[in-house]
């Protein structure tokens, strides 16, 4: 497998972790959330609803997700290009969508459709550029080395 | 009108700020050299005494304030659109910055999800 082909899959792949990690941690908290019920934003309010949350054990499974997009997304970014991770993690919003059809039978408009192509179009031409144009820390000090 | 888009401006500049800087703070981290779980907690203790880190933390702590203070102004429908724009000033920034070579593909897909974020949020 060519150095490049490689980068690629490795860079798709955490990007995937970073979408599916959001996706579900966000999910989690929601549900979490939801059992608590609506939160007062008083001092009373955020006490009652403290040890709640504290208590509740899909918010605890919403931040394991959340710590883990957040790993991914800084290994990610130690190769790959900003411009490059940023935009594709964007594909999230697509697969909420699509899940939110099949799995919860959500009413789509056509407007959130042609955002959902959008979407995809846009990923897919990022996603056909390098993962990688600027050069390695290692690479750059060698180089520099080389040159003095 | 004036103060959403004062905050909107801090939302957008935090969030890309603070994603540039540790965007740049990773790459003189050095990657991991496997995906394996102790090479991940090297790279992980690296990044975290990286100082850029800790000047991209307080940025998206930032955004993310100015995010829940737009969102008690305004409904989610204008806020996230509003917010896609940040799409386009990170791709700004990693040119600028960061020296990315932001093609002319790489920028019409970055335009893309742009808009085909503002329209799913639109709902």
């Amino acid at each position: 497998m060519t150095h490049e082909r490689r980068l690629r899959i490795k860079t798709l792949f955490m990007v995937l972790c970073m979408v599916v990690c959001a996706n579900t941690g966000d999910l989690m908290l929601k549900r979490g959330m939801s059992r608590i019920g609506e939160v007062q934003p008083t001092l009373a309010g955020l006490a009652r609803a403290f040890p709640l949350t504290v208590a509740n054990g899909s918010i605890w499974i919403g931040i394991i997700f959340l710590t883990g997009f957040m790993i991914s997304y800084m290994t990610v970014l130690s190769w790959a290009d900003y411009s490059y991770v940023m935009p594709a993690g964007a594909f999230g919003y697509a697969v909420l969508t699509l899940l939110a059809v099949i799995f919860l039978h959500e009413a789509v408009s056509t407007r959130r459709w042609i955002g959902v192509v959008f979407i995809c179009v846009g990923v897919l031409l990022v996603g056909q550029t390098k993962p990688r144009t600027t050069v390695a820390a290692e690479v750059q000090e060698e180089v520099s080395e080389v040159a003095a | 009108m004036t103060r959403f888009a004062i905050v909107l401006a801090l939302l957008i500049l935090g969030s890309t700020g603070g994603e540039i800087a540790i965007t740049y703070g990773m790459k003189a981290a050095g990657e991991p050299a496997r995906l394996r779980p102790k090479e991940l907690l090297r790279f992980l203790l690296r990044a975290l005494c990286n100082g850029w880190f800790w000047v991209g933390a307080p940025l998206m702590a930032l955004a993310f304030y100015a995010l829940l203070v737009l969102l008690s102004w305004e409904p989610i429908s204008l806020v996230i659109p509003a917010s896609a724009l940040s799409y386009v000033v990170g791709t700004f920034g990693a040119k600028y910055i960061l020296g990315e070579d932001v093609t002319t593909a790489r920028w019409a897909g970055v335009i893309l999800v742009c808009i085909g974020v503002a329209l799913v949020a639109k709902g």
